[in-house]
């Protein structure tokens, strides 16, 4: 502050000094600082165009042309890698995302309600074991889970996948809601008790409400989460026609390895629902990882 | 009586969460740190007790040092890139841009993070097809095609050039991490700077670097501990492959446990990441916490 304060006393004059004799060099570092994030940007950028143009192209065209826009739109392609089994693996993908960003929200958002705004027996524990959760990863988890959910009949269904994207990510879940929930003004559910609203009542008619923002950042992030994971899926599940997406475009890759135009549109069709939710929701998705991150 | 019952009763409302907590995240910890004690497989599931046994073997074992260095690999690039190179796309990014055209960057940056890991994994491992592949046509393009190989195809190049798709998905995505924390930074700062007459790079250095720092530490940590959990694009691109050149301490894992059926040793290996990856999640947990009692 004290910099700050005896800068504000230099003379206008000074000032303009100071930056003309930045010149050429300024110019220069501006171009260079500018060609770089350009150059990044091309570099983001470019494979997943080639990506999304080689879906339409036919193999002549990919192995002979590889940088051409493709000759003509063979919306074909989309069509067949749909068909030879990107519409199974996308339902999957939709089920198990689905369940577990309604499993997830739900169970955290209950917890964070008893976590910081009731008084629990043993609260403090209670956090400690949330917080604790955080540091725990599925790869470590990966025998012993094989083994339990073998032992207790969830080896190779749907739900093995969603009880685990829940359990997960529960942690994480309720630290986001919960920094959000202790922001809100307790005088709210005070007046709503005192007009008699049980603590059933003020969580769905109050609390709930409130937190619909960081809900939807939760759930966005869960989406994220769940649609693209890829260790579990491809341990926990066996049967082909259970496949989630991740796991089943590597098997369509294995299985069609000289087709590249359908193994592409195929990927182009499973990129696309979480780019489009990151595109739609894009400040959500931002406050859930600033907070998520920095909590 | 009536008064404790109602006080636990509240517990009804963390029920859910705990006990998914327990049983699917807790639990498979201290199993696999049990397990890793024992001698089993498909075959035989009665568990034998061998002690250290399957740690000797996995510390005698080149390959186990081998997907440890490759982690070791995978943190240090993933350092330079995501905490350093990042910061300076995003103070670029803050500095040059103007407001419209910052948000569309930032926008595109952000893509392939939201991509699943298969499908970039998928996609590079077109790129990198010995034959066909943009990267072996762009070298041949600017005259360097005697650089040109089977990227993931050999054993010098395999791990690298996955490490090199990883920094591609991952950059955009702490870049826009650091903008959130540049954007928090005071204005008053870089006026003052500016006024003083101080450049672009000894701003960066002694405004934007400090007072970035928390986020630093945290991408940090998060960054050096995802390398050590990687899974996901070796499984995709390499499986380890060729020969285990590209092993890392995940995929080992799955591999011994899943392919070769040796439990036990897996589980040994799971301990080994568990105990690397609780070390630097404790650092940061003490690290922020004394942050936060500090200001």
């Amino acid at each position: 502050m004290i910099a700050l304060g005896s800068s504000m006393e230099r003379p206008a004059s000074h000032r303009g000094a100071a930056r003309a004799s930045l010149g050429v060099r300024a110019v220069a570092a501006r171009l260079l600082g500018w060609s770089l994030l350009g150059a990044f940007a091309v570099a983001v950028l470019y494979p997943v165009l080639w990506m999304v143009l080689s879906g339409f192209k036919d193999n002549q065209e990919i192995f002979n042309q590889p940088w051409a826009p493709p000759g003509e739109l063979r919306w074909e392609n989309y069509a067949r890698a749909w068909d030879l089994g990107v519409v199974r693996y996308f339902t999957n993908s939709v089920i198990v995302t689905g369940a577990s960003i309604l499993a997830t929200t739900l169970i955290s958002a209950w917890a964070a309600y008893g976590l910081c705004r009731l008084r629990l027996p043993f609260g403090n524990a209670v956090a400690l074991l949330v917080l604790g959760g955080l540091l725990l990863s599925p790869t470590v988890a990966l025998i012993p889970l094989f083994r339990l959910l073998t032992s207790i009949g969830l080896f190779d269904t749907h739900w093995a996948l969603i009880v685990l994207y829940t359990a997960f990510r529960i942690p994480f879940t309720i630290f986001l809601i919960r920094a959000y929930m202790i922001e809100l003004p307790r005088a709210v559910d005070e007046a709503a008790t005192i007009d008699g609203a049980t603590r059933t009542q003020v969580f769905w008619r109050v609390i709930l409400p409130m937190c619909r923002p960081i809900l939807v950042s939760a759930a966005l992030l869960q989406a994220l989460f769940a649609w693209n994971e890829f260790a579990f899926a491809l341990v926990f599940i066996s049967d082909e026609a259970l496949k989630t997406l991740p796991v089943g475009l590597v098997a369509m890759q294995s299985r069609l390895l000289t087709d590249w135009p359908v193994v592409l549109a195929g990927l182009t069709m499973a990129a696309l629902p979480t780019i489009l939710l990151f595109l739609v929701g894009q400040r959500q998705f931002l406050r859930g990882l600033t907070e998520g991150v920095g909590k | 009586m009536g008064a404790l019952l109602t006080r636990w009763r509240t517990w009804l409302w963390v029920l859910p969460a705990v006990a998914l907590l327990l049983v699917f995240v807790y639990y498979p910890i201290v199993d696999n740190l049990r397990l890793s004690f024992f001698s089993w497989n498909a075959f035989s599931p009665e568990p034998r007790f061998v002690g250290l046994d399957n740690y000797a073997e996995a510390f005698a074992d080149p390959v186990f040092w081998r997907a440890l260095l490759n982690n070791t690999a995978y943190a240090v690039v993933s350092l330079v890139f995501q905490a350093g190179l990042s910061l300076v796309l995003a103070a670029l990014l803050e500095e040059l841009v103007g407001k419209r055209m910052r948000g569309l960057l930032r926008t595109l940056y952000f893509i392939p993070a939201a991509m699943s890991i298969t499908v970039a994994g998928v996609l590079f491992s077109f790129l990198y097809n010995p034959r066909y592949g943009l990267v072996n046509a762009a070298l041949d393009a600017v005259g360097l095609g005697h650089l040109g190989r089977a990227w993931l195809g050999e054993e010098s190049s395999a791990i690298w050039s996955v490490i090199a798709m990883s920094q591609w998905q991952s950059i955009g995505y702490t870049a826009v991490l650091f903008v959130v924390a540049i954007q928090r930074i005071p204005r008053e700062y870089y006026e003052a700077a500016r006024v003083d007459g101080s450049g672009a790079v000894r701003t960066f250095f002694s405004i934007t670097v400090p007072m970035v720092r928390e986020m630093t530490t945290l991408i940090v940590i998060l960054t050096i501990s995802g390398a050590f959990l990687v899974f996901n694009e070796v499984m995709v691109m390499t499986a380890g492959g060729p020969d285990n050149s590209s092993q890392v301490l995940g995929t080992w894992l799955y591999r011994k446990a899943f392919f070769e059926d040796d439990m036990g040793y897996a589980a040994g290996v799971a301990t080994v990441i568990f105990v690397i990856t609780f070390a630097i999640a404790a650092l940061q947990l003490a690290v922020s916490r004394r942050r936060r009692y500090d200001t």
